[in-house]
């Protein structure tokens, strides 16, 4: 297990606890999308797995390390990476690569390597042509992709991911989802991404749905969305493939409820479509 | 119309100027400063004036921008002018005029005094501001103040906050912009009224910007915090600072022809010394 939460519990002001004894065990290289509305403590979680946040109550372990140990902090900021929601508020340098840097300089990676360990993160996100450029001459999205490119250069086996899509447009957030998908495929790094957007969390292996300080559903995007009611009650919408899966299913009309992506259900209701013609 | 701002005036090229080390540029600057301040007479300022020319066309920015730059310090010159010109006493008296007398020396003092704040300007723009990325130049003042660590000037921290205030000018710029527009949308208006009234009209722009500002600020922290920031102790740099076989020439030569210029002054027999 990377990530382990041991009746994890958090209050900002005291009496009123954001997290409610959390137990959640995430093993290593898994893709887990982290789902709740505003104010289930999603992004109090996502800060306790890099020790910005210590538990008031119970234990948070990231590789094993207790995140209260305080001479273990460097080396657990550096295994587990975190990517926030504004691009235009994680970029510290005035050149691209000088910022992605930023990470291993800290952690006082000598030079021939740390040169190296930028170009590689560069490369990684596909920004390396840029790696000259001012950031804020940069697009929302390759902001971004530079901000994950900082962690990486870190070499972290985790990143935790704050909505990072949520101030993207739409070519911006598939760049950064197809860099996301790409770290954990080809880099087997575990990632946590909290999200607004329903489609997100479909790529993902796993779903954890979040309400009021604790998890109120847990397991694969598809047995997640099946559940449209509980969803709806937690204020949370299912992506439209699922609904429209659901609607067929409840017209009594054939729906495969796992087609969750566009592109599988499009191809089930066209395999349909062209039975029902031949 | 607020993203014409620009900072420090860089004017990015490839000339051999460009190129030098910036820590030697601080520092050969800093040497003609002090030269400038330490010689009188002719021969020392035609040697002095000499290299600030040869710089000048080496850098390839343009003498037209170079004495541009003299422009809002116009006011500073006749100032000086003035005050020596009528302040001075001593030296033979030139003309007199009820409680105005001017003498050679002020005349003289004078002179010379443009002559220093002119070049020392030109000076500075030329060797550093028009021909060293701000970015280069945080990074070489931290470098040659580096020392100063041993007296406890937070050094490091210091070229940080340049470097992030750096960063943040065009962002804090468009937001500007932003609200800017936000209040103009709402009937704000900025461009009417005597100077109370326009002042009172920033207010609605200033208070939105300085909350995100610190709001900005929380966030980098944080961002700064996950990416093992812990100031200035065990860091590395990606850019190396490197004294080319270019930059030693350039060292040994600007040392001999700055140590002629304060030599001859102390031999030059025609210079008029002045206390």
């Amino acid at each position: 297990m990377i990530l382990k939460t041991e009746n994890l519990e958090y209050s900002y002001t005291e009496g009123k606890p954001t997290l409610k004894g959390l137990n959640i065990e995430i093993p290593e290289g898994q893709y887990v999308a982290i789902l709740g509305h505003n104010g289930s403590g999603k992004s109090t979680l996502l800060k306790h797995f890099n020790a910005i946040l210590l538990p008031t109550g119970g234990k948070v372990y990231v590789s094993g390390m207790d995140t209260s140990n305080e001479e273990l902090l460097f080396e657990i900021r550096t295994r587990c990476g975190m990517v926030f929601q504004n691009p235009d508020n994680q970029i510290v340098a005035t050149i691209t690569e000088e910022d992605v840097a930023f990470g291993p300089e800290n952690l006082g990676v000598p030079n021939p390597e740390l040169r190296a360990r930028v170009d590689e993160a560069l490369k990684t996100v596909g920004m390396y042509e840029f790696r000259s450029h001012a950031p804020h001459m940069l697009s929302g999205g390759q902001k971004q992709r530079i901000a994950i490119a900082g962690i990486i250069a870190m070499r972290p086996s985790c990143i935790a991911l704050d909505e990072p899509t949520a101030m993207l447009d739409p070519i911006g957030r598939r760049d950064v989802l197809d860099t996301i998908a790409k770290l954990n495929r080809e880099e087997n790094i575990t990632v946590l991404l909290i999200t607004h957007h329903m489609e997100e969390a479909l790529f993902a292996d796993r779903v954890i749905v979040m309400d009021e300080g604790t998890v109120a559903l847990d397991g694969t995007p598809c047995e997640i969305f099946a559940q449209v009611e509980k969803m709806e009650s937690l204020g949370l919408t299912v992506p439209n493939t699922v609904k429209l899966m659901h609607t067929l299913q409840s017209r009594g009309l054939p729906a495969d409820l796992n087609a969750v992506t566009t592109d599988k259900a499009a191809d089930f209701i066209a395999r349909i479509l062209e039975d029902k013609i031949g | 119309m607020l993203k014409d701002i620009t900072l420090g005036q860089f004017f990015p090229g490839n000339s051999i100027i460009h190129k030098m080390d910036p820590r030697l540029k601080l520092v050969i600057t800093v040497l003609y400063i002090t030269a400038l301040f330490m010689c009188h007479g002719p021969v020392p300022y035609i040697i002095l004036g000499g290299i600030l020319i040869l710089a000048v066309a080496l850098s390839k920015v343009g003498f037209r921008q170079v004495t541009r730059g003299l422009k809002p310090i116009l006011i500073l010159l006749v100032i000086t002018t003035l005050f020596n010109v009528f302040y001075t006493n001593g030296g033979q008296v030139i003309f007199s005029w009820k409680f105005i007398t001017i003498t050679d020396y002020g005349v003289y003092n004078a002179f010379y005094m443009v002559l220093r704040i002119a070049l020392l300007i030109i000076a500075t723009f030329t060797l550093l501001t028009y021909t060293t990325s701000p970015i280069m130049l945080t990074d070489a003042l931290e470098s040659v103040l580096s020392p100063l660590k041993k007296i406890k000037v937070p050094v490091h921290e210091l070229a940080m906050m340049m470097t992030i205030a750096l960063r943040f000018i065009p962002t804090l710029l468009e937001e500007t912009d932003k609200i800017m527009s936000a209040q103009k949308s709402r009937g704000a208006d900025f461009e009417s009224g005597g100077l109370i009234r326009r002042a009172k009209a920033l207010i609605p722009i200033l208070i939105p910007l300085f909350i995100s500002a610190f709001r900005r600020a929380e966030e980098l922290a944080t961002a700064m915090e996950c990416r093992c920031y812990n100031g200035g102790e065990g860091r590395t740099k990606l850019r190396v600072m490197k004294f080319a076989m270019r930059d030693y020439v350039i060292l040994f030569v600007s040392l001999a022809v700055l140590a002629l210029a304060i030599y001859s002054d102390y031999t030059c027999t025609f210079g008029v010394i002045l206390p």
